[in-house]
């Protein structure tokens, strides 16, 4: 993204209190977080005291990494981290190619019924998750499934009920529609006169040509599936299958522990923080193209 | 025998099928869509209509009774409203009665609301508004004033953080589209509170807002050089709403000013350079030009952020619970709590319905507003 050059629409401003304004925002942003990562490294009965002052955000005082061992020995963080991350990649690889595949059908095949149904697909946008959890919750409850145990009655407590109903996902099937279409016609017409069927346009020709499509879309889910909150509280049931944002309620007990909490935040955090400014251009131009086309 | 139409398109070897051209591409087209549009239908729009249906009916998670078709008795608990105006007490001479304080005297509310045969329509409503008019007080009865509440709470949140937000973001987007070294490190700062979830942001607020020594109150008084009382931000039914208000346009401005920066971006360079010559002020660049080169974005903006503050529910879950004083309720929060905590499912149904519902009015209404002219 280029910012393009548009002189003298700020000529009264000069640079140094550009300047100014842009630091007073990134402080605005950035401050909760700088007082998480601090915290976690301080002891509680400093950590409250400090928040009377601007030490809050300044690591001074008793530094060590108690926070951390306690909040390990507190709570099986490792197992929380290991679900989360293994429910968002199975649901974002699993996505990612059905949800492509579909959209190539939508933009590029014509069969009678997709623009009807692709419609319907777009609208369910404006249904908030929250609303149709419980309703949901009673449907999987009823689900059969097949596992290493044999045949069992109702998806709760498990694996496959964090991850089944988010493969397919409104947003992805309409970013991957949308870049589709805006491909030329002719490398498919091509592909089609050397005798290609469409599974092989598909895999060879397009997905090859689609990695920013296919970025976004993984950025997207990716987002909405590590933080998901609501819907594994209702269905998760022991330690086993929870993942970090549920097992977040180990640190609220009638004490909040604060300095073993920003511990916990920190470490649930922090790598995506990293993973975010490594990847930031890719992020931040993912969420431009979910809106730009719109 | 429509094979004709494509013949120039057509490998020939591939034609000799059971199956015509056009007929191959629609069998590859629904095999292609099938899984998403029937993992989209069970886990989507079949408990859309399970809410539908629910909501009908006086479904409870665990229950004795079999299910009932009950109608829209569910509605008519969420949504009743009656007045009744009373007349002060009088005595024999027709003279209003009145305390030793001076104030007027007034049948008990009970009276009417609980069991009264004369006031049918009035039984088992609750206060919820009330004024003078003249002698007369007059009062709106509500069957469920959480509920109104939560409506009126989601309203308030969608008129107040929708217009900021946006408008927030829409400046944010100026300054980090001035030719400026270092603008791409403040818009990835400014866009990191987008990444982070709402959990832990509401967790981290809840903290700066906290009444004794947060940081909000720590910032505030050292700024009124210690003339200011800390607030129990969090705490207090004036002020609860307003701070969850802030924390969610803090945390969602980055997203808006992103696709207002990608808008900007569109406007070609030209149009700029020609109002320039022409004399046209910084301002009237940004009415002339840049306005109108964002209708688009600014409707899709506008969409965007109703529809996520009509769904207010995260933050409120982990920062207040819907209180103190149910000053917090918002409508999503009522259905789940309902639907979900108290195994309402009838109740929580019907909330959520009346949601879609609002939340199709709004679009319809949006939409006709901003149509091309």
């Amino acid at each position: 993204m280029k910012a393009q050059t548009v002189k003298g629409r700020f000529a009264g401003l000069s640079k140094l209190g550009l300047y100014a304004v842009l630091l007073f925002f990134a402080f605005l942003f950035i401050f909760p977080v700088v007082l998480m990562i601090v915290s976690s490294f301080k002891p509680d009965l400093q950590l409250l005291r400090d928040t009377s002052s601007f030490r809050a955000f300044l690591p001074v005082g008793d530094l060590s990494l108690t926070n951390y061992y306690e909040a390990f020995e507190r709570a099986p963080i490792g197992r929380f981290v290991f679900n989360s991350i293994f429910v968002t990649l199975t649901t974002l690889v699993l996505g990612l190619f059905l949800n492509s595949l579909a959209g190539f059908a939508f933009a590029i095949l014509r069969w009678p019924g997709r623009n009807i149904i692709l419609s319907i697909i777009i609208a369910t946008f404006v249904i908030p998750f929250e609303t149709i959890a419980v309703p949901l919750l009673l449907i999987v409850n009823t689900l059969p499934w097949i596992g290493l145990d044999g045949f069992t009655q109702g998806w709760l407590n498990s694996y496959h009920v964090q991850i089944i109903p988010f493969i397919a996902d409104a947003l992805s099937i309409f970013l991957f529609v949308q870049f589709f279409k805006d491909l030329p016609g002719e490398i498919i017409e091509a592909a089609r006169i050397d005798g290609a069927s469409w599974w092989q346009i598909y895999l060879r020709v397009i997905m090859p040509i689609s990695g920013s499509v296919i970025a976004t879309a993984a950025i997207l889910k990716f987002l909405v599936m590590y933080n998901q909150y609501l819907w594994p509280l209702m269905v998760t049931r022991s330690e086993e299958f929870r993942p970090v944002m549920v097992g977040l309620q180990y640190f609220f007990q009638l004490n909040t522990a604060w300095g073993e909490l920003m511990a916990y935040l920190s470490v649930i955090t922090v790598p995506v923080i990293i993973f975010y400014l490594m990847l930031q251009r890719a992020f931040i131009e993912s969420v431009a193209s979910s809106g730009v086309k719109g | 025998m429509s094979d004709m139409s494509n013949t120039t398109a057509l490998p020939p070897s591939k034609t000799s099928g059971i199956l015509s051209y056009q007929n191959r591409e629609a069998l590859t087209g629904w095999l292609m869509a099938a899984p998403v549009i029937v993992l989209l239908f069970t886990f989507l729009v079949l408990p859309f209509i399970f809410a539908f249906g629910f909501s009908l009916t006086n479904q409870r998670l665990i229950s004795p009774n079999p299910t009932e078709f009950v109608g829209l008795r569910n509605y008519q608990r969420l949504l009743t409203i009656r007045s009744l105006t009373l007349e002060p007490e009088r005595d024999t001479a027709g003279n209003a009665i009145r305390d030793e304080e001076g104030n007027l005297e007034y049948p008990r509310l009970r009276s009417f609301t609980r069991n009264n045969e004369d006031y049918p329509q009035l039984d088992g409503l609750r206060e919820w508004q009330s004024w003078q008019r003249g002698e007369n007080r007059v009062y709106l009865l509500a069957s469920d004033t959480v509920f109104l509440r939560a409506l009126l709470n989601t309203f308030l949140f969608v008129l107040i953080v929708a217009p900021l937000q946006a408008g927030l973001a829409l400046l944010l987007a100026i300054l980090i589209n001035q030719p400026l070294r270092g603008v791409n490190i403040f818009r990835a700062i400014y866009f990191m509170p987008v990444i982070i979830s709402i959990v832990i942001v509401g967790v981290l607020w809840s903290f700066i807002y906290d009444g004794q020594d947060g940081l909000l109150n720590t910032l505030l008084s050292a700024m009124t050089f210690g003339n200011f009382e800390g607030i129990d931000w969090l705490g207090n039914p004036r002020t609860a709403l307003g701070a969850i208000m802030a924390m969610s346009i803090w945390q969602g401005v980055g997203f808006h000013m992103v696709i207002w920066l990608s808008g900007l971006q569109t406007i070609p360079f030209v149009l700029y350079e020609a109002a320039s010559i022409s004399g046209a002020s910084a301002w009237q660049k940004f009415r002339y030009v840049t306005w109108p080169g964002l209708r688009n974005t600014a409707i899709l903006i506008l969409i965007v952020i109703t529809m996520q503050a009509f769904a207010l529910f995260t933050q409120i879950d982990v920062m207040t619970r819907g209180g103190p004083l149910d000053s917090t309720q918002s409508i999503v929060f009522q259905a789940v709590q309902r639907g979900f905590e108290k195994q309402d499912i009838a109740g929580g149904s019907a909330i959520s319905v009346i949601l879609f519902v609002l939340v199709l009015l709004v679009s319809v209404i949006q939409r006709y507003l901003t149509r091309e002219r």
